[in-house]
């Protein structure tokens, strides 16, 4: 012992056997880095950089500072309450002529206009005659349309003008911004994005709750089955959750319509007059029926997966110290079974929120969601600026709600199985 | 024999083509349309000059053509778009300019420039069809149907759900007509903020009984289904509904909104020049009445519609009363003001969209 205890303990080459466990410890850390490389590169370029780059869409717009090079610093400079100078305008012109030459008058128009409606067209019958101007540019543009005269155009233009800007993010939840870097709600017949938000929160958690009821009963069937039947039971489980969401989709479609099979078998049986037939689909019921069924499976597989890890000893032990049916489940069993509501719960509720497809087909307008508009301004408006701040609050959204679960539930407290 | 044979066929082809045979790809909407197309152009090309076309449905709208055209990637040659979009694309330099001098005269003899009706040469767009948002109803389950917009309005005279296509394009100007005011006048009173708040107004009247659509194939299901009492629809798809299917539709012309549908080519499309070429084939006047023996959309030449016939496979069926241009349909039609549409959209979207969740 006493011989070693002064210097390091080495190893057999000499080197100190610290520095080469740690040596040996790197190679094998690198060699499971290698192996997690092309997963990690995956959802790096797959998954981080586009939200990343679509989330600064949401806060960051050039298609106007980036062709209207002239006027830029001097809309920039401009203190909103004074009269544009004849600088101004002039700067104004150039800009047009370029622009129309170069074919980016449109991205421009369209910039401004959503700012302030009319102004496409504004913008791009100007442009036509804008080579031909000449000075003094200010009555030359009055004179192509009156209203450059007023300064709500240029109000809008200042605003567009912008490149990092708060816009979006601001028309995201309702709201507007004005050129004086101030914010005003929105009026009363524009405001649509909160309802949403609030209404796609409220769709998602039903939805999880009557996940929740209807699938925990199926849970606890199946693990207190015997595994042959229990397999049987998994696989009608299975089953839909094998085929297509757009098939589930339309087979809902075709039960609940109007002459569809649900109202058919209501008039049968007399619980509806044939005039005065239930509305089950195209509303917010079918929307809250056709995803609970989709969603169903994801509430299912979790609580099962816990459930079978639950010694029935327990409960009986419970029963034989003389606790009745219902108390022997809700203080024994059901609080063993949390992490897989909270798993199943999460899963569903997380899914839920991002619904499109489904509310699109069967929600008609009470079930529309927040991704709907999503959609519609990515694909239909073509203003994906505004598409990508909407996003953005619905991330900041999930990710609080996450943080309160974490806070009141407990992340660690999740189960997948 | 049989190598020299394919030989002089290789050659003969080769000198009716001029050049060696290529491919475009050619975007349009789909369904009957799209078979018009595939019929009265695709095919006939072809044959003649030996190359081929991949066809590719798409929903319309310019979100397809803008991601190919930013990324830099375009894989469309030709795309079947509407006048608004066709006006937007240009501006925005998403698309290629088309030179009209390279389309051919009309049969007749007229320079191209002045067979194409009026509106329908763009800069970078060329017409093929006038189609046009119309409303039907289902004649067997009406004896007295309506005849007017007013009618669509009037669920007290006329029961039963109506349906609309989700957005207020076409919505507000059909509101105003029915509300009274004259086709001329429509866009003058939708530009100002009371008249957009009569449009709203007018369609409060009926919004409890209405179902929205949102593809041009779900009107006639709506009808036949018996969901709605009557809907307003792309004139041709109910059409073909009643030519094909044998459906009791009829149609109601009353406050027809017309649009045109134009060829555009996106910016760096691989097959440029094969695409101006189908574009210049494919809007001769012959084609443009070929297709209308398939689909009751009106050609955009002139000359084409004395050539029009009947429907393809019923002869007796004559196309041209079907047709939006015909005289007798088109006493108090609207058209579409695409600049107005382009100038308002975003704004009269968030208020239909707030008034619907509302």
């Amino acid at each position: 012992m006493s011989d070693v205890a002064n210097g390091p303990v080495l190893a057999a080459d000499g080197t100190p056997l610290k520095k080469r466990l740690s040596q040996a410890l790197f190679r094998s850390k690198l060699r499971a880095f290698g192996l997690v490389i092309p997963l990690l590169l995956l959802i790096l370029m797959a998954f981080v950089a586009p939200t990343i780059v679509f989330l600064k869409r949401g806060v960051y717009n050039d298609e106007f500072a980036k062709v209207m090079v002239n006027s830029q610093p001097l809309l920039a400079a401009w203190d909103v309450t004074s009269e544009p100078s004849d600088e101004m305008y002039a700067a104004l012109v150039a800009d047009l002529v370029q622009a129309r030459e170069d074919k980016t008058i449109g991205r421009v128009a369209t910039r401004v206009n959503r700012e302030l409606s009319g102004t496409r067209s504004m913008f791009t019958s100007t442009a036509r005659k804008a080579a031909k101007m000449e000075p003094p540019f200010k009555d030359a543009l009055i004179d192509a349309n009156k209203k450059w005269a007023t300064t709500e155009v240029w109000e809008a233009m200042k605003i567009a003008n912008k490149t990092w800007t708060p816009a979006y993010l601001a028309n995201a939840v309702d709201l507007k911004y004005n050129a004086d870097g101030s914010f005003e709600r929105k009026s009363e017949e524009r405001r649509i994005h909160l309802k949403l938000f609030v209404r796609t929160m409220e769709i998602s958690v039903i939805v999880t709750l009557m996940g929740i009821l209807l699938g925990y009963p199926v849970a606890f069937l199946m693990s207190s089955l015997q595994a042959r039947t229990a397999n049987l039971l998994l696989i009608l489980v299975l089953l839909p959750f094998w085929t297509s969401l757009l098939v589930r989709t339309t087979a809902w479609i075709a039960l609940l319509q109007g002459e569809g099979v649900m109202n058919d078998l209501f008039v049968l049986f007399g619980l509806a007059e044939d005039q005065n037939r239930f509305s089950l689909i195209y509303n917010k019921t079918g929307s809250l029926i056709a995803m609970t069924h989709i969603l169903l499976p994801f509430m299912i597989l979790p609580l099962y997966s816990v459930m079978k890890t639950i010694p029935p000893s327990y409960v009986r032990a419970a029963k034989s110290m003389g606790a009745s049916n219902w108390t022997a489940f809700w203080r024994v069993y059901f609080p063993q079974t949390i992490p897989g509501i909270g798993a199943g719960g999460i899963l569903v509720f997380i899914l839920a929120i991002s619904f499109y497809i489904t509310p699109a087909l069967v929600g008609g307008e009470s079930g529309t969601m927040i991704s709907n508009f999503i959609d519609f301004h990515m694909r239909s408006s073509l203003n994906w600026s505004l598409a990508a701040a909407m996003g953005a609050v619905l991330l900041v959204i999930v990710l609080f709600l996450y943080w309160l679960y974490d806070r009141i539930v407990g992340i660690d407290n999740m189960k997948l199985g | 024999m049989k190598l020299k044979s394919l030989l002089l066929g290789a050659a003969a082809t080769s000198l009716a083509v001029g050049a060696t045979a290529g491919e475009i790809t050619v975007v349009s909407w789909g369904g009957a349309y799209t078979t018009s197309q595939v019929e009265a152009y695709h095919k006939p090309w072809i044959a003649e000059t030996g190359n081929s076309i991949v066809s590719e449905d798409y929903n319309g709208g310019l979100a397809e053509i803008k991601s190919q055209v930013e990324a830099g990637n375009v894989t469309w040659d030709l795309v079947d778009v509407e006048l608004s979009d066709a006006v937007l694309g240009c501006d925005e330099g998403l698309l290629e300019p088309i030179d009209p001098s390279i389309l051919p005269a009309g049969a007749d003899g007229t320079p191209a420039t002045e067979d194409f009706l009026p509106g329908t040469l763009h800069e970078c767009a060329v017409a093929n069809i006038v189609w046009s948002t119309i409303f039907a109803y289902d004649s067997s389950k009406m004896a007295n149907g309506p005849t007017s917009i007013a009618d669509f309005f009037d669920t007290a005279k006329f029961p039963g759900k109506r349906g609309l296509r989700k957005g207020p394009k076409a919505n507000l100007e059909l509101a105003l007509a029915a509300d009274g005011v004259a086709a001329a006048d429509i866009y003058d009173v939708l530009s100002t903020p009371e008249g957009v708040d009569r449009a709203f107004a007018k369609l409060d009247t009926i919004k409890g009984d209405v179902v929205w659509w949102e593809a041009g194939a779900q009107p006639p299901q709506l009808l036949a289904d018996g969901e709605v009492a009557m809907t307003t629809a792309y004139n041709g798809r109910i059409f073909n509904a009643v030519a094909s299917e044998d459906k009791p539709f009829s149609i109601v012309w009353d406050s027809q909104i017309y649009d045109l549908d134009l060829w555009v080519i996106p910016k760096g499309a691989p097959n440029k020049d094969l695409a101006m070429e189908f574009v210049a084939y494919s809007t001769a006047t012959e084609q443009l009445a070929a297709q209308a023996s398939y689909i009751s959309y009106g050609p955009a030449r002139k000359s084409s519609a004395p050539l029009v016939g009947s429907f393809h496979n019923k002869p007796d069926l004559a196309m041209g009363p079907q047709m939006p241009t015909a005289p007798e349909n088109f006493g108090t039609a609207i058209q579409n003001d695409f600049e107005f549409w382009a100038d308002n959209t975003d704004e009269l979207n968030e208020r239909f969209n707030a008034w619907l969740a509302g």
